[in-house]
This record gives C-alpha cells, sequence and structure tokens, in this order.
C-alpha cells in the first residue's frame, strides 16, 4: 500500500478530506461571527443554535412541504437570516449602548431557547435529510475514493467565503461596511443609515450559519446539538484568527479543520483538543490573533 | 442659511454649550475662533447631530434641525470635515472618497476633485491613512465636495501643517466660496482666517461672545487678542 510518512495514503487522504469538511463549517460559522462582530461589537452566541436552525428550516421544507436541497440552500438562510434581523430589531439593538457582556448573555440566551424548543419538538437523536440526488456517489481519485457530496460541501463553502470576503474587500457595500466598523458616527454623518446597516450585517452573518446548517444536513443528522458541537471550536478558531477579521476567520477555519485532521492521523486521541492547545498558544503569543490587529 | 440660537449640548453630564447664537448666509465663509475647550468642536458637532444631547434651534433654511438623527441632517445638506479627519484606515483614497452619499447635485465630480487636488489622483489606491497629514487633510475636504452638500463645516483643517499646504487649503476655500458653497470653519489660526472669511465669531466657555466683520478685522485686533490670549 502506498504510504506516506509511514502511514497508509487513504488515511491520510480521508482525514485531510474530513479536516477540509470540517474547516469548511468552522469557516462559515467563524465569518458570519467576524462580520457580526466587527459591526456590533457583539460575540454572537446564537451563532451555533442559528446554524442547526438552517438544517431545520431545510429539513421541515422537505418534510412538510415536498421542498428539496436546492431550493432550501436558497431559501432556508434567507428565513433564518430575516429572524436574525428580527431578534436584531427587536432584542440586540437595545444592548449596544451597554458593556458587549450584555450582548453575549443575551446571544447565549437566545441559543439556549432556540435549542431548548427544538429538542422539545424534534427530541435529541436527530432526523437524517438525504443527499440530494445530483450529488450522490462518490469518485474514484485514483489515492482514494471522495464522496461527491462532502466535495461539494468543501467547494460550496470555499466558493460563498470568497464571495463574502471579496463583496467585503471590492464593492462600495464593502467599504461603507468597513469603514463603519472603524468609526459608525462618522460614517452616519456622512448620509449612511448605519441601524439599518447594523440590521443587514446581523441578518447577513446569520444567513451564513444558516448556509452552513443546510450543507452540513445530509452530512450529520438533522439534530438540536449539531450547532453546540461545533461552536465552542469555532470560537476558538475566532480567537486564534483574531477577532473580527475577514480573511483570518476564512484561513483559520479551513486551516485548523486540515490540522485536527491531521492530528487523528498521527495522534488520535489529542484530535479533540488540538485546536485548544494551538489557542492557548496563540494567545500566549500573539493574543490579538494570527490576522488580527493588536489594537 | 444657517440659524442656531440658544444652543445647548451635553457630553453624558457634562453641560458644555451654554445658549450658543448665531448664523451663516448663503455663499458666506464665516468662522468660529475662540481659545482651547471653549466648545468650537462641539458647535460643529452638534450641527451635524454627532453630539449626544442638544437643545435649543438649529435652522437650515428655516427648517428645524436639531432633533434630527446625523444621516437625516448629511441628507438636509451638511457635511462635516472633521478634527480628527476621520480618514478610514480600512479604506483606500478612492473608497474614502467614494464614502459620503450624495445627498444633493450641484457637487463636485472626481475629475473636478482631482483637478483641485491632483496629490489624491496619483495616491488613488493607497491606504488612506498611509497619506501625508496634508494629504490626509486635503482627502477629509474633498471627500465633502463630492455630496452636494451646500454647507461645509470645517473643523481646524490647517492644524499642524506646512505653511505651503495651509495656502492650498485657502485658495480651495476661495475656490468653493466662488462655487457657491457656504463654509463654517472653526480656526485657531486667526490670520488664516482673515484670508478666507467674511466674517468671525468668537466662542468662550460654550458661548458665542463676539461677532467681528472680516473687514473690521485689523480694527479689533487688541479685542481680539484678549479673547484668544495670543
Ligand atoms: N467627548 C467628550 N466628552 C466629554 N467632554 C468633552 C468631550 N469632547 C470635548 N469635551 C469638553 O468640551 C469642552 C469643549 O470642547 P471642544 O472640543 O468643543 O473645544 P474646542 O473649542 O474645539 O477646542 P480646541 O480648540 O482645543 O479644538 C472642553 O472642555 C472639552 O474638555
Ligand atoms: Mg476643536
Amino acid at each position: 500500500m502506498f504510504m506516506i510518512l509511514g502511514y497508509p495514503a487513504p488515511l491520510m487522504f480521508g482525514q485531510l478530506l474530513l479536516g477540509l469538511i470540517n474547516g469548511a463549517f468552522y469557516a462559515l460559522l467563524s465569518l458570519g461571527l467576524a462580520i457580526i462582530f466587527g459591526m456590533l461589537r457583539i460575540i454572537n452566541f446564537a451563532h451555533g443554535a442559528l446554524f442547526m436552525l438552517g438544517a431545520f428550516v431545510a429539513w421541515g421544507m422537505l418534510q412538510y412541504g415536498g421542498i428539496g436541497y436546492w431550493p432550501a440552500l436558497i431559501v432556508a438562510p434567507i428565513i433564518v437570516g430575516a429572524f436574525g434581523v428580527f431578534l436584531e430589531r427587536t432584542m440586540i439593538r437595545h444592548l449596544y449602548k451597554l458593556d458587549h457582556l450584555y450582548g453575549l448573555l443575551l446571544t447565549f440566551g437566545l441559543a439556549e431557547i432556540i435549542e431548548g424548543l427544538a429538542r422539545n419538538q424534534f427530541g435529541s437523536s436527530g432526523m437524517p435529510y438525504a443527499i440530494p440526488a445530483a450529488l450522490q456517489g462518490a469518485v474514484n481519485l485514483g489515492f482514494m475514493f471522495l464522496p461527491i457530496y462532502r466535495g461539494w460541501v468543501v467547494i460550496a463553502a470555499v466558493v460563498v467565503c470568497l464571495v463574502t470576503w471579496i463583496a467585503i474587500e471590492r464593492t462600495s457595500l464593502g467599504a461603507t461596511l468597513r469603514a463603519a466598523t472603524e468609526n459608525a458616527p462618522l460614517v452616519q454623518a456622512f448620509g449612511v443609515n448605519v441601524p439599518r446597516l447594523i440590521t443587514l450585517t446581523y441578518g447577513a452573518g446569520v444567513a451564513l450559519a444558516a448556509f452552513g446548517g443546510v450543507l452540513a444536513a445530509p452530512i450529520y443528522s438533522v439534530n438540536p446539538n449539531m450547532g453546540s458541537n461545533f461552536i465552542i471550536v469555532v470560537f476558538a478558531v475566532v480567537v486564534i484568527g483574531g477577532m473580527g477579521s475577514i480573511l483570518g476567520s476564512i484561513v483559520t477555519g479551513f486551516g485548523l479543520g486540515v490540522v485536527e485532521g491531521l492530528t487523528k492521523v498521527f495522534y488520535p486521541q489529542a484530535s479533540a483538543t488540538v485546536i485548544f492547545v494551538v489557542m492557548v498558544i496563540v494567545l500566549l503569543a500573539r493574543p490579538a490573533g494570527l490576522f488580527g490587529k493588536a489594537t | 442659511m444657517l440659524d442656531v440660537s440658544q444652543l445647548n449640548a451635553w457630553y453624558g453630564e457634562s453641560h458644555i454649550l451654554h445658549g450658543v447664537d448665531f448664523n451663516v448666509q448663503q455663499g458666506e465663509v464665516v468662522t468660529l475662533l475662540g481659545r482651547n475647550g471653549a466648545g468650537k468642536t462641539t458647535t460643529l458637532k452638534s450641527i451635524m447631530g454627532l453630539v449626544g444631547k442638544r437643545q435649543g434651534h438649529i435652522k437650515l433654511n428655516g427648517r428645524e434641525i436639531v432633533g434630527l438623527r446625523s444621516d437625516n441632517i448629511a441628507k438636509a445638506g451638511i457635511a462635516i470635515c472633521p478634527e480628527e479627519r476621520g480618514i478610514f484606515a480600512s479604506l483606500n483614497v478612492t473608497e474614502n472618497l467614494m464614502l459620503p452619499r450624495v445627498v444633493a447635485p450641484g457637487g463636485l465630480d472626481l475629475a473636478e476633485i482631482y483637478t483641485l487636488f491632483p496629490n489624491l489622483k496619483e495616491r488613488a489606491n493607497s491606504q488612506g491613512t498611509k497619506l501625508s497629514g496634508g494629504e490626509q487633510q486635503m482627502l477629509a475636504i474633498a471627500r465633502i465636495l463630492r455630496t452636494g452638500a451646500k454647507l461645509l463645516l470645517l473643523d481646524e483643517p490647517t492644524e499642524g501643517l506646512a505653511p505651503v499646504i495651509v495656502q492650498q487649503i485657502g485658495r480651495t476655500i476661495r475656490e468653493i466660496k466662488a462655487r457657491g458653497f457656504t463654509v463654517l470653519l472653526v480656526e485657531q489660526n486667526f490670520r488664516f482666517a482673515a484670508t478666507v472669511a467674511d466674517r468671525h465669531y468668537v466662542m468662550e466657555h460654550g458661548r458665542v461672545i463676539d461677532m467681528i466683520q472680516n473687514a473690521e478685522l485689523a480694527a479689533n485686533m487688541g479685542k481680539l487678542h484678549d479673547y484668544l490670549g495670543v
């Protein structure tokens, strides 16, 4: 058998792929968190719950409406994003003048409520969501079999992350967003409706989480805990990448997914903790994160 | 054009403006002079809606704007060039220039702005805060000329700049006045102010205490020295 560094190649590539898939979700989630943090200055603890909600909405659309994966991939993020807009308008908005801790506490509470309601309604066991017909099966890459759906997840996440990044770095709306992150009162004095921009930013960040949730639905079963399983790692990713850094959250998300995957090959016992070890090291050596600007 | 009366303003609990009264006519360049801490910047920010609590009257062409949100004040036709310049580090020069919303026709287009400020064209893709202090000041002025706002609030645009740059800013102010803009200018440097302004208001302890026509400036030098402590 073909070996790499003394390990069988299929094992290596298999774990690398798993790492990339986890990394895709880390990147989507931490990107949304970074966008929200940049604008609202709150750590959106409800992010995992909204990811889960994305999967549930997709599942519900299929179950009760017969609406399949492809429409759900667009519609579920819009629905959950609109729910995010509602949360921002009715609750989160009132906390901007207070310490950031209150925003964290509120969104933590929202996460518990959303997940609790989902558990109440659907139990904790999880419901299957079928891979869409076009993406079933696997291709033989020569060195490994690649399940098509998993390849699709990585590609879709990369594309969405890049499009988001370009929208922020290269468009005039993105320039307004960056400027408002720096000095919101001045941007408002230049005629921009900043409160509305903040609402839309929160909605967009939430929609990214929900998009991740729909992508995840066929891989993990649709269950109320699917968000919280990810979110703790994602917070570590955000800290490592640098709070609020857009590019940092994307690169770190994928990178740490891969690191985690490779650790499963070389030292499986540490795979669950390696990201936190990296976090501790980064915090000690570079408290602002790998891509963050020291303030 | 602008009529400010009995304007009071607060930062949190501290009461900074105590009944400010002055006015600016269409097409005028009017300065606010006064010592450090007199409340000049606070007056400009209050007009722009950037101070948390304000009371009294600010009328723009007869319309009360004292209670409006700052984005709506901008849309009413006022633009500010803040004391700290407010150039955005995460935006390049062009993006900084294009950031303020166009609120009315009659603003300068990009070509006119680049004619007025050739440096900005050369540095179009530089990060905003990589520019020299003088260039940043040009950028801060240039970007509000685009918006079509006819009342421009300039807060110490010459502060800390070399004499040639100060002269260029002076030319710019005269040029925009000639184009029909109205300017409310905060200045410490009254020698500079005298080269561009029609009238001067003097502020002290959050009030306007005097008004001097530019033509009568020479005759009032003694008084002005007392006011400004120079
Ligand atoms: N953000 C703030 N919070 C509390 N007090 C403030 C704030 N900004 C200014 N002040 C106070 O308000 C008073 C007026 O300040 P302001 O900046 O309006 O003065 P100024 O006339 O512009 O002075 P300068 O010539 O130094 O720019 C000062 O006593 C200042 O300490
Ligand atoms: Mg000042």
